[in-house]
């Protein structure tokens, strides 16, 4: 729905193509969209501002309107500023000199995240060699600390609470208490989301911090937040302060402009990114990959590192071997198919290609999971003879396969011929000669 | 609208310090009306195009700038028929849907509560089976307003729970059954093809049904929305908006850039955490605290 900024302003660079040199008015056109893709990506108006007469100082101070692609450089500009706001190094929470415990206090805005949140620092910290201890001091949402409680049980660690009505700052005194008990290094409070104009709920927060004397202060921050994001900081920071910022519900498509703000104007460095459902979902935060997204520029390390964890390293060497020696049936097919399902949504893949971010839309209608699901249907409704053997496959064996996969004699007839177009290049990469190990030689070379 | 008291600043002053007294406002004091619409989350597109309609209305004379921006925005929340929000034939079934943490489960504990309050019976059906809590979250809602939850173990199939709520409001003539789903990213195919079956079984078994389909968005929400009210438009059918949360400071100003983009109108406002705390969504009594307060 959104055009990308690296789109826009590649369409740009297009136009610019043999021109020597950048004039003025080219640059205001370029910045223009570059101010109306920062806005809807939800940065705050006025960091927008500054941003913006930072890039045109910049341009027209520095070569860039002299260089050979002058819209590229543009780019190259955005992108860079948009690295440096976001700060160079990553941030490394604190935990605090042992014996400890360190104490770790989540703070936000209802619905921002908290209560999973917490429990996959746990989950991370865990992973980091650390012994954490859950304390659910959210003692006013409904079910909030048997949330935690649950989800505490499904990853096995402990979690502390007290009966109803006991104040936040008993319950984490007590989780201090267990975790000096236990061995615990590191407590995690998970607290009640609040309004950050909300005095009496803030007040609450400050008798916590004074209590406890956390550590790590962090603003558990959606990252679909708009342009309130740096109030809600401001504020946040103003009674705690804050040491660091968690953005979650990143695996959507929010391109996270608050977050970029939010440090901009508040200096807090983001510590970690929530990319899923999945306890395991917490990722540090990277700020390259973060201006990319803004930019639209696509993902392409993200991707990487999806394709690591999707692929099945002894499937994906098996299938290798199989295409080498011309034996790549139907059934390795489906098992390749299904190893790029388990990556996520194919348009969400895309938008992590450099450049596809546009056409992830249009190829997400086109070869959606609709699609993979409808190949997969066909190949299931084969017999494993018919899948080693798909010559075998004539006008009876493909009315019967279309009707057992709900499709049509038509898309079973594309399916097989695809699969043979593949085996016709699989067997010329393996007829090459090449062994496992050694790249195969493409044909015509 | 009593509503709109419990709400915080509108965008009032701001607009009358960008525009001063000056009836005829000049370039600069128009980009900063600009601003202030982006500020509230309008989004840049939007929030250019209220500009420059407002600016036309202001061409002839006679009009003030900021009478013209109300005119503008309230035109174009017009164009979208805003019905009052009506339930009926029994049972009528409500899905609330949205993102993760917009405050489905709350709104749904809210609009039974407003139900139960006109006279009318409700069952609720916990068909958020994933999130740990969920049910629970619902139930207490549900022991505090004395009203039925529908409910399965958790992982359940939530179309399942749906099923079997829908049944138990035809079996006993319940007015409304409100249906809380997961939250769920838009970008989710996954989820977002799971509600579009839990609302398939819920039609098949009522074919009139479900008779709304509300998007809860969070105030805060961001141009993100737009993406939220597209996708849930084409999977579940989305017939209204819940603006939640906006006892804070954010404005909800994407809600209008949903209303003018997909023609789904708001349908009601919720603004705490109380039970009472929500409110059918008028237009006018909404401009004039986003514009005046």
């Amino acid at each position: 729905m959104l055009e990308t900024l690296s789109a826009r302003l590649q369409a740009i660079a297009t136009r610019l193509r043999g021109q020597a040199r950048l004039t003025e008015a080219d640059l205001d056109v370029a910045l223009r969209e570059v101010r109306l893709a920062l806005l809807e990506a939800d940065v705050h108006f006025r960091v927008v501002k500054t941003f913006v007469a930072r890039i045109r100082a910049r341009a027209i101070g520095s070569a860039v309107l002299d260089g050979v692609r002058p819209g590229h450089q543009v780019i190259k500009l955005v992108h860079e500023e948009l690295v440096d706001i976001l700060g160079g190094e990553r941030h490394v929470l604190r935990l605090g000199p042992p014996p400890g415990p360190a104490v770790v206090l989540l703070v936000g805005l209802q619905g921002s995240g908290k209560t999973t949140s917490a429990a996959k620092l746990a989950v991370r910290l865990r992973r980091d060699g650390h012994r954490p201890l859950l304390v659910a001091a959210d003692v006013y949402r409904p079910a909030a600390v048997e949330q935690l409680i649950r989800l505490g049980d499904q990853v096995g660690i402990e979690v502390v609470t007290g009966p109803t009505g006991t104040p936040p700052a008993a319950i984490a005194e007590a989780g201090l208490f267990a975790a000096r008990g236990g061995g615990a290094d590191v407590v995690i409070v998970d607290t009640a989301g609040r309004q950050h104009m909300d005095q009496p709920m803030m007040a609450e927060l400050e008798g916590l911090v004074s209590a406890l004397q956390p550590t790590e202060s962090l603003l558990v921050v959606d990252a679909m937040t708009g342009q309130e994001a740096v109030r809600v900081a401001e504020t946040f920071h103003a009674t705690l302060p804050l040491t660091g910022l968690i953005l979650t519900k990143m695996d959507g498509d929010a391109r996270g402009g608050a977050a970029l703000s939010m440090r901009s104007v508040t200096g807090i460095p983001i510590a970690y990114v929530g990319t899923g459902e999945g306890m395991d979902a917490l990722e540090a935060f990277h700020p390259d990959r973060l201006a990319q997204r803004i930019l639209g520029m696509g993902d392409i390390v993200t991707l990487v590192e999806r394709a690591q964890e999707g692929m099945d390293r002894e499937e994906a060497e098996r299938a290798a071997q199989r295409i080498l020696e011309s034996r790549f049936t139907l059934e390795d097919f489906r098992s390749q198919l299904q190893q790029v399902k388990r990556m996520g949504p194919i348009g969400q893949l895309l938008e992590m290609v450099p450049g596809a971010a546009g056409l992830a839309g249009a190829a997400q209608a086109a070869v959606d999971d609709g699609e993979l699901r409808r190949v997969e249907a066909i190949i299931d409704s084969m017999t494993p003879t018919e899948r080693r053997e798909p010559h075998l496959i004539k006008a009876a064996r493909r009315r019967r396969i279309a009707v057992g996969s709900g499709t049509s004699v038509a898309h079973v007839n594309r399916l097989l011929r695809q699969f043979e177009e593949m085996q016709k290049l699989v067997r010329q990469l393996g007829s090459g000669g090449s062994r496992p190990g050694h790249a195969p030689r493409l044909p015509g070379r | 609208m009593t509503a709109m008291s419990r709400l915080g600043a509108g965008l009032g002053a701001r607009l009358r310090a960008a525009l001063g007294a000056d009836r005829a406002a000049d370039e600069a004091a128009w980009a900063e009306v600009e601003e202030v619409l982006v500020a509230a989350d309008l989004g840049p597109r939007l929030a250019a195009g209220v500009v420059a309609g407002a600016r036309g209305r202001t061409a002839g004379g006679g009009v003030s700038a900021h009478a013209a921006i109300a005119a503008e925005l309230g035109e174009r929340l017009r164009r979208v028929p805003h019905q009052p929000f009506v339930v009926g034939p029994s049972p009528s079934v409500i899905l609330v849907v949205g993102v993760n943490g917009s405050g489905k489960t709350t709104t749904a504990a809210k609009l039974a509560a407003r139900f139960q309050k006109e006279g009318r019976s409700v069952i609720l059906a916990a068909a958020d089976t994933y999130r740990p809590g969920a049910v629970e979250q619902l139930r207490l809602w549900g022991d505090r307003l004395g009203i039925g939850v529908v409910a399965q173990r958790a992982g359940a199939d939530p179309a399942a729970v749906a099923f079997d709520a829908v049944a138990a409001g035809v079996a006993r003539g319940t007015d409304v059954v409100i249906v809380d789903t997961a939250g769920r990213l838009q970008t989710a195919h996954d989820l977002m093809a799971e509600l579009a079956k839990v609302r398939r079984v819920i039609t098949r078994q009522r074919p009139d049904q479900p008779r709304h389909v509300l998007l809860v968005m969070d105030a805060t929400t961001g141009q993100n929305g737009l993406s939220q009210a597209e996708t849930f438009l084409a999977e579940a059918g989305v017939t209204g908006i819940v603006l939640a949360k906006m006892d804070g400071t954010a404005k909800g100003g994407v809600a209008l850039a949903v209303v003018d983009q997909f023609g789904i109108p708001i349908a009601f406002t919720a603004y705490g955490e109380e039970l009472g705390d929500l409110a059918p969504f008028n237009p006018a009594a909404y401009l004039d605290w986003l514009l005046a307060a």
